[in-house]
């Protein structure tokens, strides 16, 4: 660890504070229907829009009515992008003559495989992908198909965000906005022009934008391999005591994949989706070549979460609460990257028994760098972990399965809390939204008081609605992860770490469905019927079962009136209330998962320290 | 039934806005401001030919270049059609063994001297251009010793192909391998071809 690091690191979190109030605001503008700069050009554009698809904008929706759109665009959209796929080797836009997904002869052909994966993947926010990109999406797909998909659901994630904190500011209605109006708008103003102008800086880093066919490279030192050698039929060659026969090939060339790269990569981060258009993601150069496009996108991950949370107090009135939030999520941030930054720093004993020099000199930065680029050594890889677990984004710049057991805990157990500190584009404010609910909840236990939050008493139906948010995330975790587990022939027989560290793949994985992240231990090969099928559902269920809870707490506060806070009401305001959620957040995440964290991570540790392999 | 039509309509309305128009102009600019970034940054031979991109690695093996870190993408490494890490987790027996072996080779070149973590792990992406400054070092007596270049004019090579953190403070301090070795080559090539790997 050096000082340099923890400069990186506070000049990071000091940018995403302040930025919260100048998107927080513009944001309010925004959805409130008010002018900004940008009505002169976007105005028409808009009107544009409804016209075609036949929305009138001056409608409101009640929270069922919000709920149905909602999900009937994501379900057409789902559609679309599996159609897009299975069709695209008919398209244009695909030097590589790249045939559809799933198509007949490849290991997931069907209907059931890798596109049904990915289309849910990309609907809910999620971008977990079990496809290698470079040799499966044609740039058509890439960009009308996924980065599309990178606006629609981080939209429709901000939308049910504004939808909720409206839920909470208006009294007496049964209203919550219109569903469509809040989605054009949000993708018109706050998404699309900071991503054209996003996505040329990032192009004058070096981040590519083309249609190039791949470009061939002539090697300037060509290099020699052992291969498995085949016999004329394509069938592998043994030795008589059943090892593969070699022979040596000569290599001379290097692929050079290219494609529509910047004009994804901002809207990737800006909308946490974080589906690399690389199977490398954001540790490949093409995608993210600096420490500043690094900076950046690891900016644009928490621009909007951060955002969000001063929206909130600005169209609740009650700015105060805003900031309470956002230090909450500035807190259980710290805790990670420090942890994070702490292990990767030291790490991994085993390597200097070997000798290897993990130590931090002027010419080195140290540490355990199996997985991470020179460009952004330690300090910069476990920020970006941290970042992109806190918040939905699932974007790595390093390989989460090659940290040390306790780094690798740190983006672990950040996704199992639910994505609330800074979170998805809208689903991080929602989320701890429901935590404040029940944090509220708890505080009127203690006190005796039937409990209120910013003026709206909650009751039972609330705090029903709030628990069944967050039980349904452990749920479809647990069980599913359970199963692979058990199983050798299709689950265990993926991996390629044995021992706990075997579980921890797994276990990650679903959690990363359920949480929408869509990082991985990648170091699991799940591009089979079993977890392409068990992980599409897990997300679906991760995203739209937990929605529907949250809209109807957010349309039945909607209906509550206004009490005036009274000597019995908690305040929500202040620090005691920030620790207070920073403790409900975590005692809820701990009673579920730490039993799970005990038996991969925390094991492996030990282990590790111990000398002991798998 | 009127938002099941509103659903298709706003897909497809939008998918044209935010899936075509958006990386169609986006694209049409880059190319025109910034023809070399978006392209790429090839480096590019006199007739034409390809040798690589100033931003994506390439794997070396002869005593006479500077290595590059392991890779994990593709059967070679570096392979950029294909990237890659090892995903090999911190009690992995595979990645123990690899490590082994790697140390092993390096200290027999350059005996006595600890090595540098990062010459020893793959990258995330398995195209890392760059190696850390303590690497590069620990391999100037190798490559001045088959290049027959004292180590003094090796490290001036080396110097101009370092880059220090962005704006002061961001990143890390790195050395771009492909663009040492084309140089080194340029200042005189190795006086042995390189032999295979």
């Amino acid at each position: 660890m050096t000082l340099n690091g923890w400069l990186q690191i506070l000049v990071f979190i000091g940018i995403v504070v302040a930025v919260a109030k100048p998107v927080g605001i513009f944001m309010t503008h925004i959805f409130n229907g008010e002018r900004t700069f940008m009505h002169f050009v976007l105005r028409p554009v808009e009107r544009l829009i409804y016209r075609l698809t036949g929305v009138d904008e001056k409608r409101e929706m009640r929270w069922t009515e919000y709920a149905a759109a909602m999900l009937l665009f994501s379900v057409v959209s789902l559609l679309l992008l599996y159609i897009l796929q299975r069709v695209q080797g008919h398209l244009p836009l695909n030097p590589q003559h790249l045939p559809g997904v799933d198509s007949a002869g490849s290991a997931t052909s069907g209907f059931v495989g890798s596109a049904f994966n990915t289309a849910a993947s990309f609907t809910t926010n999620t971008n977990w992908q079990s496809y290698v990109p470079e040799t499966t999406m044609s740039y058509l797909t890439q960009m009308a198909g996924l980065a599309y998909h990178n606006f629609a659901s981080a939209a429709t994630g901000i939308v049910l965000a504004i939808a909720f904190i409206r839920g909470i500011a208006r009294r007496e209605t049964d209203t919550i906005g219109n569903f469509w109006v809040d989605f054009v708008r949000c993708n018109l103003y706050v998404l699309l022009p900071i991503c054209v102008l996003g996505a040329l800086l990032l192009v004058s880093q070096g981040v590519i934008q083309n249609f190039r066919p791949y470009d061939t490279a002539k090697l300037l030192e060509p290099q020699t391999i052992q291969v498995d050698k085949k016999d004329a039929n394509g069938n592998v060659l043994t030795n008589p005591d059943g090892t593969n026969q070699q022979e040596a090939q000569t290599v001379t060339d290097q692929t050079i994949a290219q494609g529509p790269v910047a004009s994804q990569e901002f809207i990737k981060e800006l909308g946490t989706n974080g589906g690399g258009f690389f199977n490398a993601n954001s540790a490949h150069p093409f995608e993210n070549p600096t420490p500043f496009t690094n900076l950046i996108e690891m900016l644009l991950i928490f621009t909007i979460g951060a955002g969000l949370t001063y929206t909130l107090g600005r169209m609740t009135g009650s700015q105060k609460h805003g900031w309470a939030v956002l230090a909450a999520m500035v807190v259980v941030f710290f805790a990670g990257v420090v942890t994070l930054y702490w292990y990767e720093g030291h790490g991994n004993p085993m390597l200097s028994k070997l000798g290897a020099d993990q130590s931090v000199t002027a010419l080195q930065p140290g540490g355990n760098m199996e997985g991470k680029e020179v460009r952004f050594g330690i300090a910069n890889s476990s920020l970006f972990a941290t970042v992109t677990t806190d918040a939905s984004c699932g974007a790595v710049s390093s390989m989460h399965d090659s940290f040390t057991p306790l780094g690798g805990l740190v983006p672990l157990a950040n996704i199992a809390l639910g994505e609330i500190i800074f979170g998805g584009a809208g689903s991080g404010l929602y989320g701890i939204l429901i935590f404040c609910v029940l944090s509220v909840f708890i505080a009127g236990l203690m006190v005796g008081r039937t409990p209120e939050y910013l003026g709206k008493k909650i009751e039972s139906y609330d705090v029903k609605m709030a628990m069944l948010y967050v039980l349904i995330f452990p749920l479809v975790i647990l069980v599913f992860a359970a199963i692979s587990v058990m199983a050798p022939s299709f689950g265990t027989s993926q991996l390629n770490n044995a021992g706990p560290h075997g579980l921890s793949e797994i276990l990650y994985a679903f959690v990363s469905g359920a949480g929408n992240n869509g990082s991985a231990f990648a170091g699991i090969s799940a591009n089979t019927y079993w977890f392409n099928t068990t992980i599409g559902i897990t997300m679906l269920m991760g995203r739209f079962l937990m929605i529907v809870p949250m809209l109807a707490v957010a349309g039945n506060l909607a209906r509550k009136k206004m009490v005036p806070p009274s000597l019995g009401t908690f305040p929500v305001t202040t620090p005691l209330f920030t620790v207070l959620l920073v403790s409900v957040i975590l005692i809820v995440g701990a009673l579920t998962f730490f039993p799970a964290l005990s038996l991969g991570p925390i094991v492996e540790h030990l282990l590790m320290y111990a000398g002991k392999t798998f | 039934m009127k938002n099941l039509l509103t659903a298709v309509l706003m897909t497809i309305v939008t998918t044209i806005l935010l899936g075509l128009i958006y990386p169609l102009m986006v694209t049409g600019i880059a190319q025109v401001v910034f023809p070399d970034k978006a392209n790429g940054q090839l480096i590019k031979r006199s007739d034409g030919t390809i040798i690589g991109s100033r931003i994506i690695g390439q794997p070396f093996g002869g005593p006479g270049y500077f290595h590059s870190r392991p890779s994990a993408a593709g059967a070679a490494g570096y392979d950029a059609g294909a990237s890659s890490g090892s995903n090999l987790g911190p009690t992995s027996q595979k990645l123990m063994d690899r490590i082994k072996g790697d140390v092993e080779r390096l200290q027999a070149e350059n005996p006595g001297q600890p090595v540098p973590v990062d010459l020893v792990t793959s990258s995330g992406s398995g195209l890392d251009p760059h190696i850390s400054p303590a690497a590069a070092e620990f391999q100037v007596p190798r490559v001045a010793r088959e290049r027959k270049l004292s180590e003094a004019e090796v490290r001036r090579v080396i110097s101009a192909h370092t880059e220090g953190r962005q704006f002061g403070f961001l990143g890390e301090p790195r050395v771009n391998v492909l663009e040492l070795n084309l140089d080194l080559d340029s200042v005189k090539p190795p006086s042995i071809p390189a032999p295979a790997r």
